[in-house]
């Protein structure tokens, strides 16, 4: 969910700007959390996505990038970051982002298993491993169900084994909800990784209350639907109600209506931006919008 | 893959246009100077074609795929794209037809002077790399016949069409590889995402016209009353 495409001056720029964010996260409200329901763990309310942003192959100058986000990503307070094997390089972006970051002691290492059949499941969650650089994951999810009834088990398993912490499934774009519910009522996983935004609202009406009835923690993709949420409103003027909630962008309003639905545990936007994860993660803050201010947002938007 | 109908190409997308074009010029930088070796095998081409030699024609021309499937696809796009390692086999297939076609079976007959066959090779010589710096790219991230695999496809494709017979079997990575590149960029709004599928378009027509259309029977002589 790239706000824009960055360029390479905007790339130095950043960097530069990555720099010196030791002093600019001493000047930022703190960063609220969520309890993950089966363990009261507190989870920053914004984390990281890598979809398409940290799949950078082997170009230096992206890499640096990405550790540029990351860094700002952890000085800002933030913890959870997501991939899976599906998204090209990210996974290993990121274990050398978190290696050279130098600030990620508080990561939690999510990811996924997205492969057919569930005994190529413990090779492929090895090799993501080694790809982190993490001595173990705290989350593992079944991407986009696939093969979930093989590789859930796996995943019980080391959990039992006490080499992972969380297990959970992903779904995107509002799809399988019906399998996902299925899973959700029989199955005693942690997380579930589903779309929710604005413009996508389809979890609202089973998902989400049956996330909180059955205490499972809710991880949230495409928070502003692929990036397009912010081309739609880049030439909206931001209504005045937002200086109410502290958002100085569209991208803050859209994160503070996500955040504001008690069952979800984080939104995961990503970005190519050190600015724009810094103004994510400062959408973590202050007051968040009541069911009133809510429909406003979505009225304001244009999806209500 | 279920409800696949909510499905759309940019679900499928897995890195950024400036990642994409980054690959490129990255590339450009790693294998100079393989660009001289590569005009040297377009001019090489350009002769044998002249001498109507299609052995020599269809061995570079799989020499420039086996380098596209090992120095492109598995040494570079798969580093941003897990199905670069099945285009990789493709292209790789390809160079085996091409073998098999020209230089095994010496049935590749180039001397029927297509302007089509000639106006697309010249384009993915000449125009093709030029895209980059039209388009408002730095040229360092210029696609270059015989490294890259779009002119490369195309160039492949413009020669074929030259010859006397559609050689359906070699025509058909090319084909789909104008479609598959055409979706990519189709997908990351760029402005010659059109180009590959147009001149895959016409190549298939030209190739479909003179597969189609009745061949020209030698006139009868006997009847000259």
């Amino acid at each position: 969910m790239t706000h824009a495409p960055l360029t390479r001056r905007a790339m130095l720029v950043a960097s530069a700007a990555a720099a010196t964010l030791p002093a600019l996260s001493t000047a930022q409200q703190a960063i609220l959390t969520r309890a993950i329901p089966k363990s009261g763990e507190a989870l920053p309310l914004i984390g990281l996505g890598s979809w398409i942003t940290f799949n950078v192959g082997n170009d230096p100058a992206g890499r640096n990038a990405s550790t540029a986000v990351m860094r700002a990503f952890f000085a800002a307070g933030g913890r959870l970051i997501d991939s899976s094997p599906m998204y090209g390089s990210s996974q290993e972006v990121i274990g050398e982002g978190i290696k050279k970051a130098g600030n990620a002691s508080r990561l939690f290492a999510a990811t996924k298993v997205w492969i057919s059949g569930g005994s190529n499941g413990p090779a492929q969650i090895e090799e993501s491993r080694r790809f982190w650089g993490v001595p173990k994951f705290d989350l593992l999810q079944v991407h986009n169900l696939l093969s979930w009834e093989e590789h859930l088990p796996t995943l019980f398993a080391m959990k039992a084994a006490g080499t992972l912490r969380y297990v959970g499934v992903t779904t995107s774009h509002g799809r399988r909800h019906d399998e996902l519910e299925r899973i959700m009522k029989t199955q005693p996983i942690d997380f579930i990784q589903i779309t929710y935004n604005v413009a996508s609202r389809e979890a609202e009406s089973r998902i989400l209350p049956l996330a909180r009835e059955r205490k499972i923690a809710v991880i949230v993709n495409r928070p502003f639907e692929g990036g397009d949420l912010i081309e739609a409103t880049r030439v909206k003027p931001l209504p005045a109600f937002a200086a109410e909630l502290g958002c100085k962008s569209w991208a803050q309003l859209m994160l503070k209506f996500i955040i504001a639905h008690p069952a979800v545990t984080c939104p995961i936007p990503a970005t190519t931006s050190v600015a724009h994860v810094q103004e994510n993660l400062a959408a973590a803050s202050g007051s968040f919008p009541d069911q009133a201010m809510r429909a406003r947002i979505l009225a304001a938007v244009g999806t209500a | 893959m279920s409800e696949w109908w909510t499905y759309s190409l940019s679900d499928f997308l897995l890195f950024s246009p400036r990642t994409y074009h980054r690959l490129f010029e990255l590339y450009n930088e790693a294998v100079w100077p393989a660009h001289i070796a590569a005009a040297a095998l377009a001019i090489a081409i350009m002769v044998s074609i002249r001498r109507n030699d299609g052995r020599t024609v269809a061995a570079i021309l799989a020499i420039v795929w086996l380098w596209n499937a090992w120095a492109f696809h598995l040494d570079r796009y798969a580093t941003i794209n897990w199905a670069a390692v099945y285009f990789a086999a493709a292209f790789v297939l390809q160079a085996l037809l091409l073998l098999w076609t020209g230089v095994v079976r010496d049935a590749l007959d180039l001397s029927s002077r297509s302007r089509t066959g000639i106006t697309l090779f010249a384009f993915a010589l000449v125009i093709q790399p030029a895209i980059a710096l039209l388009v408002g790219r730095p040229w360092t991230q210029s696609e270059i016949f015989g490294l890259a695999p779009d002119p490369t496809a195309i160039a492949t494709l413009g020669i074929l069409l030259l010859a006397r017979r559609p050689q359906w079997h070699a025509l058909a990575i090319p084909l789909l590889w104008c479609i598959v590149t055409g979706l990519t960029l189709w997908t990351m709004e760029d402005p010659g995402a059109l180009l590959s599928p147009m001149a895959a378009a016409l190549a298939f027509a030209l190739a479909a016209w003179k597969t189609l259309a009745p061949s020209r029977k030698p006139r009868d002589e006997s009847h000259r009353g």
